[in-house]
């Protein structure tokens, strides 16, 4: 194991050395991480309207966005597992010395209870913020999420709802965390109308998109990639912000080539950008969905019939993951702009492993080729 | 040792009463952990217990089933004058005018439904002392929580019959617009929470709701209905465990009638039923006879003032009988006998028991019988005749309340359909509908 490792480090720093070496002005934005990780992130700028900044990493800037909101609004709770002692992520550190143990709470351990709990606390009009510890451990709440959450304002006939429920999850690969610390859970839940699906690229989206959701008269479940926790630092307004939800943001603009992912792989993308760039001089647009459901095709189809050709990246499967929904709409909207096939590369249908890691993400190289089979065809 | 363990424990009770200084604690628990194994109490922090020396195991059959708590006697007399809940005259005769109304919109809706007017049904047949005796003790503002087996709730609480039964149809005029299958009532003004069919979810959302109401401080409680088969999904375990740990004011209410669909209780539990449960999460429980309405109104009472007084969950299992069909899908002739179910029906019985008690007190008569039982059955015909003839809720709204505003997505398809109806006019029923926008 440790020498796997060890080559995996060796690998993953020569990379960086290439990158390095190649000067692009990019990558002079980048923190080059001193942990093995197969992203680069690249920090946003805050918006100046949104006032005083400091700088947080992306737990530090949920922790932020969920003081704002129990501040804001004296119904909020937030709950779950080992919450009211600061999280195993430490996203509510300090909230219950702040804000009483009647409003920070932990519950016992039954995810199908905490969004039970939530919803029935949403349904009398409070705001319920809830935890599950890892996305992977969703599914005991699926039927609560799906059959009950999602339906409740449309079975009825909007005499109930449960709009105030966020339910925020960490999610996606950590680098070791094997089938049940790893998973991206979206595209089943972007099946179940009635419910947004959410999912920040760093901390300044992390809390203005969680203010949205808490803020949103919709059940929202906001995925937060928790391997950019610590890792993905930048300036992040200290005040309360929103930022809307349903919209993708062009990250990068590009005039030969569509990207589009969330989450840490949108990371990903803006080196394959940079890439193509210096090896192919292909031009990329970077695409941040930002909202799973409902997304913005809007955005979407305006790059693609701009480029004419897309790539679409996500860590989950790629059997029926969020990706075949995009490329589904965007062959029926597109039609005579495409170019080329679309490409989609994903995760594998596996499980999600724990040695093979490497092997299994949608990284850079592999976006790379698709890249190159984009622009030949 | 045993002096040492003692002095310790007074010295820690002691420093945690005066407060005065957190460290003595501190150290003095370093010490009491430190103790070798012989001292007599277990230090464990997951149990509240003593050593024993032989091994010793709980045996629940070896036990006591939990008692029955009843009131009035089969032939409608209190068996303890105590127990009389003393309720007015004019209370009494709603709960027996509401069971009885009940049960005739049940025989002239599962008729319809055995017609195809309308698509489904369910019945309240020998659960009517159930509801309307907890929905009696209970404060009107309090939030319920159902299956879809206590439509009496509603009623006690005057949802209006014509009600019912534009739901059941799903005309224009119902308050649910037309989306849910029969049965499953909602009504915001009443404080009666949407049924939906999946079963038990609804528990630990009544824990949840209680819990916001106790933060709330407006001095009601949650009230959730079950039946003895939902009690066996994971979201009941879910839902005692929470509201027991989190300390909020609600109400389980099982009823306890001895089938789930054609699954007996022996196919079901192990144990003494679903009360026997309760002490397990730290909650508090009472059994009813649940054909026994007054019983079933003074247990909901008492649970409902520890519900609010303490913060605590308490958990009522009302033993009864579910006499008709579990549903119109469904023939129960397959799995029980005619005989059984006639035993409940004619012998002990909600309806018959208070009726038997309205006589003795003289508050009813024969004549009022007969009278009632047209006036009800008129009452009932009339609605029925309405409801049918209301047209269905205009397609368009199969779009809206999806979310709080409607999507782009589903603007594109509400308009897709639209058009595409259009075209195909004559292939939908749309003389059924209100017209589309």
């Amino acid at each position: 194991k440790n020498m796997a490792h060890k080559l995996r480090s060796v690998r993953l720093a020569a990379n960086t050395l290439t990158f390095l070496s190649q000067k692009s002005s990019l990558l002079y934005q980048t923190i080059v991480s001193a942990r093995c990780m197969h992203f680069n992130y690249f920090p946003d700028t805050p918006a100046r309207e949104h006032g005083e900044t400091t700088r947080m990493n992306l737990f530090q800037s949920i922790t932020s966005a969920l003081d704002v909101a129990l501040a804001k609004d004296s119904s909020a709770v937030l709950f779950g597992e080992d919450v009211a002692f600061g999280g195993v992520f430490r996203c509510s550190v300090g909230l219950k010395e702040k804000y009483g143990a009647d409003r920070v709470f932990n519950s016992p351990l039954s995810e199908q209870g905490i969004v039970a709990f939530g919803i029935g606390i949403a349904l009398t009009g409070a705001t319920a913020i809830a935890e599950i510890q890892f996305a992977d451990y969703i599914f005991p709440g699926f039927d609560q999420i799906r059959n009950e959450a999602a339906m409740y304002r449309y079975r009825s006939g909007n005499e109930f709802n449960c709009g105030k429920l966020t339910i925020r999850t960490p999610c996606s690969a950590v680098g070791h965390g094997s089938l049940y610390h790893s998973q991206s859970v979206e595209a089943f839940f972007a099946h179940c109308p009635g419910v947004k699906v959410v999912i920040p690229r760093g901390p300044i989206q992390a809390k203005g998109l969680l203010l949205s959701c808490i803020q949103d008269d919709n059940p929202c479940i906001f995925l937060e990639p928790k391997i950019m926790y610590r890792s993905a630092i930048e300036e992040v307004p200290t005040g309360h912000y929103t930022l809307p939800l349903s919209k993708a943001e062009v990250v990068l603009e590009g005039t030969d080539v569509t990207f589009i992912g969330w989450g840490t792989q949108v990371h990903v993308l803006r080196e394959v950008a940079a890439l193509a760039q210096q090896k192919l001089n292909v031009s990329c647009e970077v695409i941040d969905l930002c909202t799973i459901l409902p997304w913005d095709k809007e955005t979407i189809v305006k790059s693609v019939n701009k480029t004419g050709r897309v790539l679409i990246s996500h860590e989950a499967p790629i059997t029926m993951g969020f990706g075949a929904e995009l490329a589904a709409t965007i062959q029926q909207e597109c039609f005579l702009h495409l170019e080329a096939p679309i490409e989609r590369v994903c995760g594998h249908d596996t499980p999600f492993p724990h040695v093979f890691e490497v092997f299994y993400l949608p990284d850079k190289w592999r976006c790379l080729e698709a890249v190159k089979r984009l622009i030949s065809y | 040792m045993y002096r040492t363990y003692r002095t310790l424990t007074r010295l820690i009770t002691s420093s945690c009463q005066t407060a005065s200084s957190k460290r003595t604690v501190l150290v003095v628990s370093r010490a009491l952990y430190s103790t070798p194994s012989d001292v007599d109490k277990p230090n464990f922090p997951g149990s509240r217990s003593q050593f024993v020396s032989t091994p010793t195991f709980l045996d629940p059959d070896k036990m006591d089933g939990i008692n029955v708590y009843r009131v009035l006697n089969q032939e409608g007399y209190l068996i303890d004058d105590l127990q009389d809940p003393k309720l007015e005259e004019s209370v009494v005769l709603k709960m027996y005018k509401d069971m009885t109304l009940l049960n005739t919109m049940d025989k002239v809706l599962y008729d319809s439904q055995r017609q195809g007017r309308i698509s489904f049904y369910m019945t309240n047949y020998g659960e009517e002392g159930t509801h309307i005796g907890s929905a009696a003790a209970l404060n009107p503002q309090d939030l319920v929580f159902g299956q879809y087996r206590e439509a009496g709730v509603l009623l006690w609480r005057g949802f209006p019959l014509q009600q019912f039964m534009h739901q059941c149809y799903g005309n224009c005029k119902d308050i649910g617009k037309g989306r849910l299958m029969p049965v499953h009532y909602g009504s915001k003004d009443l404080n009666f929470v949407t049924i939906s069919s999946p079963l038990a979810t609804q528990m630990a959302q009544a824990s949840g709701a209680a819990y916001a109401f106790k933060r709330k401080q407006n001095g009601l409680c949650v009230i959730c209905y079950f039946g003895e088969g939902a009690a066996s999904e994971g979201d009941a375990h879910a839902a005692f465990n929470f509201a027991a740990v989190l300390n909020c004011p609600v109400i389980f209410f099982c009823r306890n009638n001895g089938y789930a669909i054609s699954t007996p209780i022996k196919d079901q539990y192990r144990g003494d039923g679903i009360a026997s449960r309760a002490p397990g999460y730290g909650m508090l429980s009472i059994r009813v006879d649940g054909n026994d309405t007054f019983a079933v109104y003074n247990a909901t009472k008492l649970a409902r003032e520890m519900a609010v007084s303490q913060n605590r969950p308490v958990l009522i299992e009302a033993m009864t009988y579910r006499i008709g069909h579990h549903s119109t899908s469904d023939d129960s002739s397959a799995y029980r006998s005619v005989e059984e179910v006639s035993y409940w029906d004619t012998m002990d019985n909600p309806i018959a028991r208070l009726r038997k008690y309205m006589i003795n007190q003289k508050l009813w008569d024969e004549e009022k019988e007969k009278q009632w039982k047209l006036d009800a059955r008129k009452m009932v015909m009339k609605s029925f005749a309405t409801a049918e003839s209301e047209k269905k809720p205009n397609p368009d709204t199969m779009f809206e309340d999806v979310y709080d505003e409607i999507p782009s997505n589903l603007l594109q398809q509400r308009n897709e359909m639209k058009t595409h109806v259009k075209q195909y006019k004559e292939q939908y029923p749309l003389e059924h509908y209100e017209a589309m926008s």
